[in-house]
Formats: C-alpha cells, structure tokens, sequence
C-alpha cells in the first residue's frame, strides 16, 4: 500500500473541491469496505481520500408515504434495515442491505459505495434499479440527476465525472399492491459473491390476478448490472401464472451476457438467470399479495 | 470413574492451553517483536514454467528503508538427497529449490528472491523493484496432459522409476509402482458383477487459519534461533541444518501456538529465507505469508485420476479389485500417491488385487500432506463403486461392507497383514445407528433428497520417535515438557495418560511444548501418530516415575524399594499398613530423599499405530434447478481404539468431515488457461461456512489397540476419507445420477443432472 493523504470536508461544497483539485487522484471514502481493501491490495492507488462521512447529507435517512425514500450515500446498511418503518416499506431492498457482506460489514457498507463501486454483482445494485432509484450527484458543475440503472458503465466504472461524487439515492414511494424481491444464488449459503443475482418489483392488478407493470434486473451476467426492460414489460398486462413468469425468466436469459469464471460458467450463468428470475418474481407477487 | 476401571482417560478435563487460547493470550508466530526486527517479504514468479535468465536486484538493494535481498544463489547448493519428514519423503535439494528457485520457475508462487526491509510496505513495495527476466516455457497443469508423450517436460534430468527401477525415459512421470496380489483376471472370471469407473479430483488446500510465518535470527556466534507455527520442530530444524548447510547444534526452534496444520506446516517455506535475510542483516527477521500465498506458495494436497474395477459375485462376495492412480506430485516428486495406494482397499477383504501408481509432476505448488494424504481421493473411487456393486446386486450397502469388512489377519495390498482392527465394528455402528435406520422422505420444498454412505481407512503411523521430559514440584504436581506441538488437543490427551499412570488428575500434570534444545528428538505430529506415540512415552514416564518413588519411599521408610507396591494412586509397604502415601504425599517428602524428582524418557515403539476405519452416513438435498446441494444430516462412524478425551476425539471427527465436505462439494484450485490460480482467496476458493453445515453427530467405537498400553489409536485423519464419497452416493440416491468428478459443485451438479435427465 502507497501512502496517501486523508481529507474530511463537511461540506459538498468542500468535498467538491477537494475532489476537483485531484481528478483521478482522488478518491471517496465512505464505509470503505471496498476501498481499502482495494488500496491495500495494490488493487487501486490514490493520492487522497476523502472521507465523506462528515458531510451531513450524505449521512440523511428519511421516509414519507408520500414522497418516498432518500437515503444519503454514506448511510450504512444497519441503519437502513434497523428502520422499522423503511424495512417494512422496502423488503425488496431489504433482503439486499442485509446481504452484504457481515453484520459488522453492514455496520459500515453503504448503498451508495455499494452502487459507485460498480461491480457487476453488487448486490444492491439490481433492487434499487426494480425500485426505480435515482442518484443524486454533486460536482463542479452543481447537480445532477441519474437513474440507477444509468450509473454503471462498466465493471469499477460509473458516470461520475472528475470532481462529482454520489450525495444520495431516492426512491418513490411503494404503490398499492406492489411487492419487489431480491435473490442471488451462491454456491454456499455465506460468505460469497453473486454467480447470479435477480431483482423484481410488480404492481398487481386490484385483484391480483394480473401483473399491471414489473421492472426486472439482474447482477454478476453483464459488465454492470443489467435492467432487462423487456423482461419487465412482458409481463405488463399480463395474468399472473406460471407461464407468463416463465417467458420473462426467459427474456432476462436472453438479455444476459455473462461470461465465464471461477464464479461460474457464461453457460451456468444464463441457465441460472432464468431459475432465478422465475423464483424473485414469484417472491416479489407474493409480497405483492401480502 | 469413566469405564475399563480408567480414572482420567475418557474423561473430558478442560485442557490446558483452553483459557490462553479464547482469551487470545497465547502467543502465534504473528506475534514475535523483537528488538531490531526487520519484516521481509517474498518475490513470487508470475509464470508457472520458465527458466530464470536473471534476477537484477540492485534497483530493491538502492531503495530507501530496504536491508537486504536474498536469491537462490544465496543458499548453499545441494546434492539430491532424501530426507524423510514423518508424513512424506522429500528430495532436499528439490526442498532447497522450492524455497529460492534455482534456474526454473515451476509453479506460478513460486518464490524468487528474499527482502528484508525497515517495514513491510517497504519491503513489499521492494519486492516490485527486483527485475527478474524469464524465458517463458510451455506449462502443464493436468496429471494425464503431463503423463503424455511431447508434454512439456518440468526436470529435464528426470527419468521415471518404473517398478523399483530407473529407466532411460525422461517424463513428468517420476514413479511407477504396483502392489499385486492374488491374480486379478482369475478374480473378475469368478465375479457375477463387474464395475469399473473413472474418477477426477482437484487440488485442495489444507486452509488452516493461521498462514506461514518465520522468524529468525542469526547471531554473532553463528546461532539460528527460528520461531515459527509448525507440526515438528526437529523436522524444521533438520531441514534447516541440511538447506542450509550448518550443524543441527546450531540451529534452535522454538514452536509456537499453531493455528491448524493438517499436514501442510511440516517443510518449510519461510524459515530458510527470513535466516538467510537475518544472516545478510544482522538482524532478526520475521516473515509471514498472506492468504493468497499461502494458496499459491505452500503445498496443497494434489488432484488426481483414478480408474477402479472391482468385481463380486451373486451371493456379495469381493472377488477382485484393480486400481490405476495417478497423483500430480506438483512441482517435484512426492505425491501421496503410495499412501493413497496403502488405503484405497483395506476396508475390504479381497483375495486378487492390482494397484498401479503413479507419482506425477506438473507446473502447480509442490504438493504437501494433508490429513490422511491421498486416502480420500482414493476412497472417492473405491467407495462409489462398492456403492454401485451393492445396489446392482440388491444388498444394503453397508452389510455388504460388513460382509466383505477387513478383519486380523486381512493381508492388505501392499504387504502388511492386519493387526486387531475394529473395521467391522465401525461398519455394524453405522447400520445399526438411529441415523441409518430412521426414514427419509424422498422430497420436500421442491427438493429432492437422499442419503449415502462410505467407509475409509488410515494407517496411523507407528508410534515414532518421542521424548518427555518431567519435574515433580513439592506439592505433588508435574511438570511435563514434551517436543511434539500441539494441534488438536494433544497436551491435554498426553497429560491424562501420564495422569492415569502415576494416579493423579488431569489438571495435576502442567503440559509444556519446548524448543528443540530443551527436549530429545521428537517427530512431527502427523500421521495421527502424536497421541499413540507420544502418549506411550507419557505411560513410560509414568512407569518411571513410580519406580523412582518406589526408590525414595524406600529410603524415607527404610524398607526394600521391591516390597513397595502402587495401586490406585498409592504406595504402600507390604509388611506395615502405616507406611503407605499417594503419589502427592509421596511427592511433598521425596525431595529430602535424593534431591528433586525427575525423569526422563525417550520411546520409539516397535507395534502398529493401529489403523482406523471410519463409516459415515449422510442426509442430502438437492436442487435440481442450480444444482445446489445442501446437507440435511451427518453422522460420522470410528474406531479410536480408546479414546482418551472423547471430545477431542469428536472434534477430530467433526472437523476431519467438515474438511471432507468442502472438498467433495466446492474447495478446488481453479485454474486459467496461462497456468495461473484464479481463486486464492478464502471468498473463492469455497470452504464451507457454519451456515453450510449441520451438526456433525459422532458415534466412538473402541477396539483397542493391542500394540498400546490403553489401547489408543490415531484418531486425526480417517475422517476427512468418506465423505466426498459418501456425498456422491447420496447425491445418487437423491437424483438417480453419479458423480464422478471433484468437487461436486453446484454448475457440475446441474450440468451433470441436465445431461442424464436426473
């Protein structure tokens, strides 16, 4: 590891010059569950870090039936599951927040590092596009608006320009009869990352027998984590039942690109796309039934 | 009072390093600071085959902070010669160029040069200055790719040893032997059912906890003291002496706590280096591994391909059996190929048998033990194919292994003839256990399930080579010095046999591991051999101790030593019933009657560790959609002859099946097309987590061994055997598809499902 220097501006205003100054030899800190390992593997090298923990809203966490959900981007997982009100709002984002990594890993990994570290299988990464999430970025140029599943451009790449860093995420508020879920499979049951995973979110019909809209993404089978539009607007319109759940699983197999490593095959991988696809929306209409 | 009229053995004392070791008080290699001491590091090659056409280290040496480096040509230069380590034969010369590589790279790890610098992001960023040029060689990484004619070829000068005898032919192929029996086509003409499969494992590691780690120091008097985490300070030392090239009185280890072995911290890797760096310094030098390291630089236990046939008649009689097994050896010579060839049929009695072996090199890390090396490859083949045997011919599976069991007097393959075993024993525990007998649903939550079984064996090496060294304090208690280390509950298991000899409590006896200069020669723990063997030198010191009490309650009572009589913990005068004391009121007068008491014993037993069989049986559920598969319920079967402290003898067992698992359903080397390793990392390289597992229940057999004085056997090892096996059959029972191929992962799992409709 090279040595480096260590800012903590409390300010967007102040992170933004920092940042400015140094371009693409800076870089954020938040929980730093990915960076430091990255620094200390010689993975990544950087002149100066700076900590965004102190910058009020990036620490922001609030709800509204209304409005929806602003989660600043440095605010840990623990705190976004230890909110009963959010986690009852959000399972699908839920069953994400408390996959990642540990308990005490939870008590440091954000969301927002999660997305800007832009790997392809972050697990967050698939249920806040299904939820429809919006970044809010600050930079030189003040701020800008990106929906999530815009933010990644490839693997560890993002649009953030030299000088921009990620404030916060916003979600709307969950409709009627809308149920969202998240899965990934691993080969064991800890301690692993995605060979696959599948986010869901569906807006049911009043009587639930139809799917009115669903939104589909899925992590670890492209460069970034892929919205399968398609997947999502076959169903639209569409009776709830086996057969059209399977012809979106098929959809989301189809738009997969995956390739093949010591996580598994580019074959095994598209086979298990469409498994499960099949699974998530079928948990995602249950919590929609719920 | 436990039984067999035992008042400590089978007893469960808490032992006694416990309260250091959750407190985190004992003290690890990491742990060493001394003052002076420089932090080293190791250059590795990024190549799994070239030859090395120079190595530029002025750019690290000019660097700020750095101390000093070190290359191969820093070692003195060795001719071939054997050394025998406890759990394998080693080449030392081979073992020198594993430590510094000397004209070729072998394996990608494979280490290059030495630095010592002020810190370790010195030396690490040094390392990057050293500028070694390479001619880049064709590799290979498979053991039938290298076994083929036009294979690159890793030692030129090797030619392979065929039967006993060195050929002209130069191959990757460094030994081939067979064991024959009987005559095996007469065999397979007399069986009804007749078997034969192939079967492929991949490279595994041990995954201790605790990574290498050396600290040394080379003084003015040209004395090496080395602190490090190792099964055997003498073996270290003695490899030292000879890499090194200096007398064995000059070199000192000092064992510390070891956080798990298994088979893999015998040679050494970094100790030879971290001297040789304190020797250029002048210095103490300390060197520790990281995990990827470790995957990379240490020695694994090898992949393999084996082909079994094995044939029996109507009535379920073994008529024959014939093994062909080649082992990737890795860089240089010296699979476990023989022992895996010692094992892969003696749970059975079968009269005509051929085993041929090959011991193969290929461009991975130099292959090293690993808890019963090369019996589970072995038993992943025997066991699935006793299983298809059995299910062809309609016969539970394990009374046909009851029926066909290994029992005294079976000759095994390779020689030996057995001793009282407790083969059968194990097998009737398993079928008689509320596991085999209680019923399994075929189904459930869309899953399907199902369950195998499967046997194995282990020699457990006969006793070798132990010292104990013992003080009485006033107050009855003993201090008890020994050579062997600690590695899964040994101090406790030796003190209660030392405890039960002389009539005192386990808690009375103080267990210490020395150094080397504090103790006599003492072998490795390995081989399953530490709490026989060792245990045997504590019943001999025991022995000694009440002959020498026996000597001074003679001079304190002024009767003959020889009318003094032990029993139940007490000395006693024949001719006077008031002159009679424990062992602890004997130990408060005896220094007034010829100073203080001590002893010292050495023992090297001549009998037979006693062989340990093991039968598991397994609960499985399969999904067949992602070819995951989950364990619903596991119960482990084994003889441990007696079991001194039954809970490190489950813990034993527990722990050899969890290894065993993860090798049968994810834990493999995975390797890209340019030679190189792509998981070595403890998040790819996939052992399984508590969340994988149930609890691993135990059932302990005791047929004692005759060859020890309480019947003990080895009980370390044979549990790591069955399970892949075991798994592989429930998988079969639970999809109607065998699996052949290591590890049983969930992508082979499905692919194998998918492709034969399972």
């Amino acid at each position: 590891m090279h040595a480096f220097d260590y800012a903590t501006p409390e300010s967007v205003a102040d992170a933004v010059v920092m940042l400015s100054d140094h371009g693409k030899n800076a870089c954020v800190l938040a929980g730093g569950t990915d960076l430091i390992v990255q620094l200390r593997e010689n993975r990544r090298r950087t002149d100066l870090v700076v900590d965004v923990k102190k910058i009020a809203e990036l620490n922001a966490l609030s709800y509204d039936a209304a409005t929806g959900l602003t989660i600043g981007a440095a605010v840990p997982c623990y705190r976004i599951y230890g909110d009963a009100e959010i986690a009852a709002a959000y399972p699908g984002l839920m069953d994400a927040a408390r996959l990642v990594g540990g308990t005490g890993i939870q008590g440091r990994a954000s969301l927002g590092g999660n997305l800007c570290n832009a790997s392809p299988a972050g697990d967050t990464i698939p249920p806040m596009i299904v939820l429809s999430g919006e970044a809010e970025i600050a930079g030189p140029n003040g701020t800008r608006k990106v929906a999530v599943e815009d933010f990644c451009t490839a693997p560890g790449r993002t649009v953030l320009e030299d000088g921009e860093f990620l404030v916060s995420l916003h979600f709307p508020a969950p409709l009627a009869n809308s149920g969202a879920f998240y899965r990934r499979f691993i080969p064991r049951n800890e301690m692993d990352i995605a060979v696959v995973g599948v986010g869901a979110s569906v807006v049911l019909s009043g009587d639930r027998s139809s799917f009115v809209s669903a939104r589909i993404a899925v992590g670890a089978v492209a460069p970034t984590p892929l919205f399968v539009r398609e997947a999502g607007e076959a169903l639209a319109g569409q009776p709830v039942s086996d057969e059209t759940i399977r012809r979106a699983a098929d959809l989301a197999r189809d738009a997969a690109r995956p390739i093949s490593d010591m996580r598994g095959t580019a074959e095994y991988r598209k086979h298990l796309t469409s498994v499960l696809t099949r699974r998530v929306v079928e948990g995602a209409v249950q919590r929609a039934k719920e | 009072m436990s039984q067999n009229g035992h008042k400590v053995i089978g007893t469960r004392p808490i032992r006694h390093d416990g309260v250091d070791k959750v407190t985190g008080r004992a003290i690890y290699g990491a742990d060493i600071q001394l003052t002076g001491l420089l932090h080293g590091t190791v250059k590795r090659s990024p190549h799994p085959h070239a030859r090395i056409k120079n190595i530029d280290t002025s750019r690290a040496e000019a660097h700020p902070g750095v101390r000093a480096v070190v290359t191969a040509h820093d070692l003195p230069q060795i001719a071939d010669k054997l050394a025998d380590l406890g759990e394998a034969i080693v080449n030392l010369r081979d073992a020198s160029n594993n430590v510094l590589a000397y004209g070729k790279v072998l394996y990608k790890g494979h280490a290059v040069a030495g630095v010592a610098a002020i810190n370790l992001h010195v030396a690490q960023e040094a390392v990057e200055l050293i500028d070694v040029e390479y001619e880049v060689l064709p590799h290979v990484t498979g053991v039938l790719e290298a076994m083929e004619d036009g294979a690159p070829i890793l030692h030129e000068d090797m030619k392979t040893t065929s039967m006993g005898e060195e050929t002209d032919k130069v191959s990757n192929i460094a030994n081939h032997f067979q064991h024959k029996m009987g005559e095996p086509d007469d065999g397979f003409a007399e069986a009804d059912v007749v078997i034969e499969r192939e079967f492929t494992t991949q490279t595994v590691h041990q995954g201790y906890i605790e990574t290498h780690n050396a600290t040394a120091l080379w003084n003015e008097e040209g004395q090496l003291t080395i602190w490090t985490s190792t099964q055997g300070a003498f073996s270290v030392r003695d490899q030292m002496a000879e890499i090194l090239q200096m007398p064995v009185s000059k070199v000192k280890i000092v064992p510390l706590e070891i956080g798990g072995g298994f088979g893999g911290k015998i040679s050494v890797y970094l100790d030879p280096v971290a001297a040789l760096l304190s020797k250029k310094t002048g210095h103490p030098v300390k060197m520790t591994m990281t995990r990827d390291e470790v995957f990379e630089g240490t020695g694994p236990t090898p992949g393999s391909y084996l082909k079994v046939k094995m044939g029996a008649t109507s009535d379920g009689r073994l008529t024959a059996a014939t093994a062909y097994m080649a082992y990737e050896a890795g860089a240089y010579p010296g699979s476990p190929v023989g022992a895996g060839a010692g094992c892969i049929f003696t749970p059975y009695d079968i009269p005509n048998v051929q085993i041929d072996g090959y011991d193969v090199c290929v461009n991975k890390p130099k292959t090293n033990a690993y808890r019963a090396p090369g019996a589970t490859n072995a038993a992943y083949a025997t066991e699935t194919v006793v299983d298809e045997i059995s299910e062809k011919l309609g016969v539970d599976p394990l009374e046909f292994r009851v029926k066909n069991g290994a029992k005294e007097g079976t000759r095994r393959a390779d020689g030996p003839v057995h001793p009282r075993i407790g083969c059968i024993e194990t097998t009737e525990a398993a079928l008689n256990s509320e596991h085999y007998r209680s019923s399994l649903a075929k189904s459930a939550n869309g899953k399907v399930r199902g369950r195998g079984v499967a046997s194995g064996y282990w020699f457990n090496f006969n006793g070798g080579r132990s010292a104990i060294s013992v003080s009485i304090n006033p107050d009855g208690t003993i201090n008890m010095l020994e050579g062997s280390t600690d590695i899964g509950g040994s101090r406790a298991s030796i003190a209660m046999q030392l405890a039960e000899t002389i009539g005192l409590e386990a808690t009375d006896i103080k267990p210490y591991v020395v150094d080397t200069d504090s103790i006599g020669y003492t072998d490795v723990t390995g081989g399953s051999r530490t709490t026989f063997g060792t245990g045997y030198a504590a019943h001999a010191t025991g022995q000694a101790l009440i002959r020498e009490m026996k000597e001074r309650a003679s001079k304190l009572w002024d009767v003959p030593a020889d009318a003094i009589d032990f029993e139940d913990g007490v000395f006693s005068y024949r001719d006077d019933a008031e002159k009679r004391g424990s062992f602890k009121e004997m130990a408060s007068q005896a220094g007034d009657a010829g100073g203080p008491v001590v002893a010292q014993v050495s023992t090297n037993p001549d009998g037979s560790g006693g062989g340990a069989f093991a039968t598991h049986v397994v609960d499985v559920e399969v999904d067949r959609e992602t070819g995951k598969v989950d364990i619903l319920r596991y119960t482990a079967v084994q003889d441990a002859g007696t079991a001194i402290h039954p809970s490190y003898v489950e813990g034993q067992m527990q722990g050899g099946v969890v290894q065993g698992i993860g090798w049968g359903l994810n834990e493999e080397y995975i390797y890209n097309d340019d030679g190189s390793m792509t998981n070595a990392s403890f998040l790819d390289y996939r052992m399984p987590t508590t969340l994988d597992l149930p609890m691993i229940e135990t059932i302990i057999v005791e047929v004692p061994n005759e060859s020890h004085p309480y019947g003990v056997r080895g009980v370390g090892e044979v549990p790591i055997v069955p399970p892949p096996a075991a798994l592989a059959n429930a998988i079969y029972d639970a999809t109607g598809v065998r699996l052949r191929d290591l590890p049983m992962s969930p992508p082979r799992v499905q692919k194998a499902l998918a492709e034969n409709g399972g």
